[in-house]
């Protein structure tokens, strides 16, 4: 495997490399057998200690990870009969969420997903999956779409933040992403939202309001990047990991606080390296929470929507 | 400058703001930061912090702003005590409930929004006026639930929901709850929508990010006040990214109303009249003081409900052109004015 090593993993990998070169050799003496032997439990006990105790910028290292996967990789290994959709109808289609409509388990739903690249040729056409008003508007038009032929939505949301360029200010970025709140607040369909990989403030949430959030176990999702905050608070994006920790932005720390309702497990050293497993606990957990929904009203489906958000915050009274 | 424009003793004005040779004492006289001018500053407060040589919008606090925009004596503050705990045990440069306590003693505020009911040219809506003073009038815990009763209020009583935005986003002390907060708020509104009852925004400077990515843009009439700085990403922010130059006037009101995202840039001045107007020609049958006044066993007589709303509507146009000629004053005499104009159409019934 040739995936980008992250540097907390690096002292893993240097001792893989290590058992591979040794194991490649063909006439391996008594003493390279035994370090072999030694290694391999060396690498199982790393391999542990490495990802159990992840820290939460660790987690963001992951779920940033060129070569995780991204949505048309679920989309293509989940669903079937999948039609991609294009365009806002308005001013253009935005490379940097896909949208359509498809089956899942036999049945139509509809699919709406933030899409990164996996190469910097990919993503300089996604725009590192950070989207534009138009984008938002599109999403917008395809769950409208959704509600009238009565398909449940699946949001997949992986993004660094909505795009902060002229362009998207002029056509109304805020517009565009408050008009989604306000619209998918009431659309009388399930809406399942699974962060992948980054949910980064307004520019995720504007495809993120629904019924059911799901997190993979190393996304993350929060108000602002890290390194956003840090620039801000400890005025010097450096202080990134530090950010992380105090903003608690990890699965865990979100189902903790009320906001994510389950999480989705990834293999040791995340969804990057072995994405069959990590594909076949998102089914299964697509499955289970769309089954919640069965056979509920358009109306109970919004009413119980809008309690899940009115009891989210903290405060005192009196 | 062509010489015929050049202002008067302009040798005699500080070029640069920063470092200002000349301390204004405070109380008496107040610098415009904008133009630099010297105002008695009597006249400014009177001038509801007007620049009166430039125009230049001085920020106003919720309390002055309420002043200005509602009937004298009409605020009934709701949810006062509604407050911020640090679930997260959030620590910057100081830890969160410090910055609180410190923002709480020098705002002499709760956090930054005012919520409530109050009526405006004697028509009572639901309102929440935002506060920069406290914390950049950022939302957080406490904002998102204020507002969002604010608008269930609206709907529970059957009145227009008002809202004042001065905000640079969402919170980031209380993280990921603030971003909830943008849900929650759109939410309710899409319930107001449902309702059938009207949200006037007012937008003023800076009306950005999380604010504007929700409540802030979903105005049924947008009104923003001159300059104001509007948007979703900060101008610093787009500058790093896109590493040029933002054009001039870029994300202010003009610029904002010109790509079609306000309805109205207004003067402060003119803003309550305007406010009036709106929330007498946004009416329909949905609020309360049209249905609470209906005769009872209207189902059985649907025709005069038409006739009752037509000869209404004109009525109150008449009344609304008179009012507006009058000075933007607030006060007593205004208010009274006001109060009649609402009376009148119930006396023709």
């Amino acid at each position: 495997m040739s995936l980008a090593v992250l540097d907390f993993e690096k002292p893993l990998y240097e001792r893989i490399d290590a058992l591979e070169a040794l194991r490649a050799k063909r006439r391996p003496t008594q003493a390279d057998r035994a370090k072999i032997h030694a290694l391999e439990g060396e690498i199982e006990t790393l391999r542990q200690e490495t990802y159990a105790n992840l820290s939460p910028f660790q987690r963001i290292k992951i779920a940033r990870h060129m070569a995780r996967p991204r949505s048309l990789d679920y989309v293509e290994t989940l669903f079937e009969d999948w039609i991609e959709v294009h365009g806002d109808r308005g001013f253009a289609d935005d490379k940097a969420v896909i949208a359509g409509y498809a089956r899942f388990e036999g049945r139509p739903v509809t699919i709406i997903g933030q899409q990164k690249g996996k190469d910097t040729r990919e993503n300089l056409e996604r725009n590192f999956g950070m989207m534009h008003p138009e984008g938002y508007r599109k999403a917008l038009r395809i769950m409208r779409n959704a509600a009238k032929f009565d398909m449940p939505i699946f949001i997949f949301i992986d993004t660094p933040g909505a795009y902060p360029g002229i362009g998207a200010e002029e056509r109304g970025q805020a517009e565009a992403i408050a008009r989604n709140l306000l619209e998918m607040a009431r659309l009388p369909v399930p809406i399942i939202c699974t962060v992948i990989g980054e949910g980064a403030s307004g520019g995720a949430l504007g495809i993120g309001v629904g019924d059911r959030l799901l997190m993979l176990e190393n996304s993350w999702y929060c108000v602002i990047s890290p390194e956003g905050c840090a620039s801000i608070l400890f005025r010097d994006a450096s202080h990134a990991p530090r950010a992380a920790e105090a903003l608690k932005l990890s699965a865990p720390d979100l189902l903790e606080q009320g906001i994510a309702d389950e999480i989705i497990p990834e293999p040791l050293g995340g969804a990057h390296r072995d994405f069959e497993t990590t594909a076949e606990n998102v089914r299964k957990a697509l499955s289970r929470n769309l089954r919640l929904f069965e056979g509920k009203s358009g109306e109970t489906l919004v009413n119980e929507r809008y309690e899940r958000y009115r009891r989210i915050g903290v405060f005192e009274e009196g | 400058m062509p010489w015929y424009r050049k202002p008067q003793f302009s040798s005699l004005r500080p070029r640069e703001p920063q470092e200002s040779p000349q301390r204004v004492p405070d109380g008496l006289w107040h610098r415009c930061p904008a133009c630099l001018s010297i105002i008695y500053a009597r006249d400014f407060t009177d001038n509801l912090k007007v620049c009166p040589s430039c125009g230049f919008h001085e920020k106003l606090s919720s309390e002055e702003r309420l002043a200005m925009l509602v009937d004298d004596g009409t605020f009934d503050e709701c949810d006062a005590n509604v407050s911020s705990i640090d679930a997260l045990g959030f620590v910057d440069s100081k830890p969160y409930p410090e910055r609180l306590a410190a923002m709480k003693k020098r705002s002499g505020l709760v956090d930054a929004v005012r919520c409530g009911t109050s009526e405006i040219g004697g028509q009572r809506v639901s309102l929440a006026v935002m506060d920069f003073a406290f914390v950049g009038g950022s939302m957080g815990s406490v904002v998102g639930e204020k507002v969002t009763r604010a608008i269930e209020r609206a709907i529970e009583l059957r009145i227009p929901m008002l809202t004042v935005v001065t905000s640079g986003g969402a919170r980031m002390q209380e993280s990921t709850y603030s971003l909830m907060q943008m849900a929650k708020t759109s939410a309710a509104l899409a319930r107001l929508d449902d309702a059938r009852l009207p949200h006037i925004v007012i937008l003023t400077n800076p009306s950005t990010a999380g604010v504007m990515a929700s409540y802030g843009s979903l105005g049924d009439v947008i009104i923003a006040e001159p300059d104001a700085l509007i948007g979703f990403a900060g101008p610093r922010v787009i500058e790093q990214t896109i590493r040029q130059k933002l054009p001039r006037g870029f994300q202010r009101s003009e610029f904002v109303k010109e790509h079609g995202f306000v309805d109205i840039v207004c003067e402060r001045a003119h803003l309550r009249d305007t406010v009036i107007t709106l929330l007498g020609l946004l009416r329909g049958p949905h609020q309360a003081g049209i249905c609470a006044e209906l005769p009872t066993g209207e189902e059985e007589e649907p025709i005069p409900a038409e006739e009752r709303v037509a000869p209404q509507g004109k009525k109150r146009a008449t009344k609304v052109k008179a009012t507006t000629k009058k000075p933007a004053k607030r006060g007593s005499t205004q208010t009274k004015s006001s109060k009649k104009r609402v009376g009148a159409p119930r006396a023709s019934r």
